[in-house]
């Protein structure tokens, strides 16, 4: 019998949603926040900027290579472009560009990409990004940023604008349940302690955050106890509070909509193994593209759920001396 | 800063960016001669005469920028900067050799006045229509120059730039084009051919100027009717020889990336003089 903690997790909005009406507020202060979009603005919700500010959006057409450079272009003569398209587009197609006018002379660009993992659902594999994380972390520089529900990612909309240097944020498509309260603080390169617990550690970011949660009622109605840490900045990362969990608990599971064996899990693996060399365990997408489906088909399917998490935490626990 | 428009001035100040490019890469033993030379005079004349620029105040928000998109060129860039006293001219033989400003490709982390970091070929016209924006929001003056080789617009992105400017009518940047008709494995026509190139470049909406690029009145011309083009941006076809100025470089593909040898060097400066 799952325990109840404090969260309700009531069904809120898509992060993408969340960003795309931050991006208008957030352009209301400040004139030199201007949009780059690549034929998605529907999707990526920069059309609400783009119906407000008409004259500081600029369309692309479907070349994301280019619009990435524009952006760069815009960033290096003092505006704060964000530039805009589904996670698998703007990373894959705009690599080398990020690379070569973003990361290496550490422009003040921000990329954004929606619409990430696998629960963009029935579009299938070419539209989904379960490699993302790795690329934008591959950037030297750049910060990268993951958060978990609307209040978070509006949060963090306005904390990339403020910081100086170039920025990965990811959103998804689908809507996500609501964690935090109105007003809630976030710190770029801090995690979130949202349950206490000492006997393991449940990390996520994204939409494995709700789900770790679940997890940790879970487990609780087992007798464990299961701390849940949301790590919405990937890069630079908080060694601090990995270096706690692995000392504190002992056994930590990674759990997020990505490749497993890239993204925030294999990061955290490492800090661990310069702390505090803990077992581990992680949830995610497993050396495989998916599928069309619905996206809580997918999510049973590929192994992104509460009782996939819990039953990670229960072999790790195994595995801790 | 220096400047002129006087012809025969500027024609001296190119025999001495040249005799740069020559002592430069053959101190470095590695680099790329031919596409260094072929582009001087259009940086003369940008430099000393086109361009609102101060090396006293690189950061000046209203300059005129120039970026090189085809960033193995930089032996002529880093001379004309230098000259023009944004970095020590003593330092030049320094290129491509650790701790040097003179990197093996422009490089903003060394030399904060360089406008792109560049060598990945095919961005910088996307980079400098992007400046341009910027200058347009602002209401500033400034003008935005972005210089590709032959070769480089064999890149994708350069078209997707080149209708992105014109559908924007970015007119305040000028694409130059350094048309030397060689590149790394041979002659642009036996790789890729271009051609018919300037018919291209109006299919995609940009005004188009051809010229001689060692001709410096024509140089100098070809950037007036671009600043007097308004509602599309221009691109400058400028014909050019690559290794101009070298009798044994000029037209030899085998001087894209071949440093000379000290032996070379003599003959090349003799020419030079």
């Amino acid at each position: 019998m799952a325990a109840k903690t404090k969260y309700e997790l009531k069904l809120g909005m898509a992060t993408r949603e969340a960003f795309g009406r931050a991006l208008v507020d957030i352009g209301r202060e400040n004139k030199d926040v201007v949009v780059c979009d690549a034929d998605l603005s529907k999707s990526t919700m920069v059309h609400f900027f783009a119906k407000e500010f008409p004259d500081r959006f600029f369309s692309c057409g479907i070349a994301e290579a280019n619009m990435v450079a524009i952006g760069a272009g815009l960033a290096s003569s003092g505006k704060i472009p964000f530039v805009a398209s589904f996670s698998a587009f703007v990373l894959n197609k705009g690599f080398e560009q990020l690379r070569v006018t973003a990361a290496y002379p550490n422009v003040n660009l921000k990329v954004v990409g929606t619409h990430s993992g696998i629960s963009i659902g029935e579009d299938g594999p070419s539209q989904m990004s379960i490699e993302d994380l790795n690329l934008a972390c591959g950037l030297p520089g750049f910060v990268v940023l993951s958060p978990s529900d609307q209040v978070s990612m509006a949060a963090f909309v306005r904390l990339a604008a403020a910081h100086q240097g170039p920025v990965f944020l990811r959103a998804g498509r689908p809507k996500m349940p609501i964690i935090y309260p109105e007003g809630q603080k976030f710190e770029i390169g801090k995690a979130i302690e949202l349950v206490p617990g000492k006997d393991v550690t449940l990390i996520a970011h994204g939409l494995m955050v709700a789900e770790s949660i679940r997890a940790a009622e879970i487990l609780e109605g087992e007798g464990v106890s299961a701390r849940v840490l949301d790590m919405p900045t990937i890069k630079p990362l908080d060694e601090e509070a990995i270096r706690r969990a692995a000392s504190e608990t002992g056994a930590i599971v990674v759990s997020e909509e990505h490749l497993a064996d890239g993204g925030l899990g294999v990061r955290v693996a490492q800090a661990v193994a310069l702390s505090a060399p803990s077992p581990m365990e992680f949830v995610g997408i497993h050396n495989t593209y998916a599928e069309s489906g619905t996206p809580e088909d997918l999510i049973e399917k590929y192994g992104m759920t509460a009782a996939n998490a819990a039953a990670a935490a229960r072999r790790v626990l195994k595995r801790k001396r | 800063m220096p400047q002129t428009k006087d012809v025969t001035e500027l024609q001296a100040i190119c025999k001495e960016i040249r005799r740069h490019i020559i002592d430069m890469i053959t101190e470095a033993k590695s680099g790329h001669p031919g596409g260094s030379l072929s582009a001087v005079e259009i940086l003369a004349v940008l430099y000393w005469d086109v361009m609102r620029h101060d090396p006293k105040n690189p950061q000046w928000k209203d300059r005129d920028r120039f970026l090189l998109g085809k960033g193995h060129a930089a032996p002529v860039l880093y001379s004309a900067m230098a000259m023009q006293g944004y970095t020590p001219v003593d330092k030049l033989n320094t290129l491509r050799k650790l701790g040097s400003i003179y990197q093996g490709h422009p490089d903003r982390r060394f030399i904060p006045a360089i406008e792109a970091s560049t060598g990945s070929l095919g961005q910088a016209l996307s980079v400098a229509l992007g400046m341009g924006l910027a200058a347009r929001l602002d209401g500033s003056p400034s003008r935005t120059y972005a210089m590709l080789g032959d070769g480089e617009i064999q890149e994708g992105q350069i078209w997707e730039a080149a209708m992105f400017g014109a559908f924007h009518k970015v007119d305040n940047v000028v694409a130059i084009v350094d048309y030397n008709k060689i590149q790394l494995d041979g002659f642009v026509k036996d790789i890729m051919d271009l051609e018919p190139l300037a018919d291209k470049w109006r299919a995609f909406g940009w005004h188009v100027v051809d010229f001689d690029g060692h001709n410096i009145p024509a140089v100098q011309a070809a950037f007036a009717e671009a600043a007097a083009t308004k509602g599309k941006p221009t691109v400058l076809l400028a014909h050019t020889v690559k290794g101009k100025g070298v009798s044994f470089m000029e037209n030899n593909p085998k001087y894209h990336g071949v440093a000379p040898t000290v032996q070379e060097r003599e003959l090349a400066l003799k020419e030079l003089a």
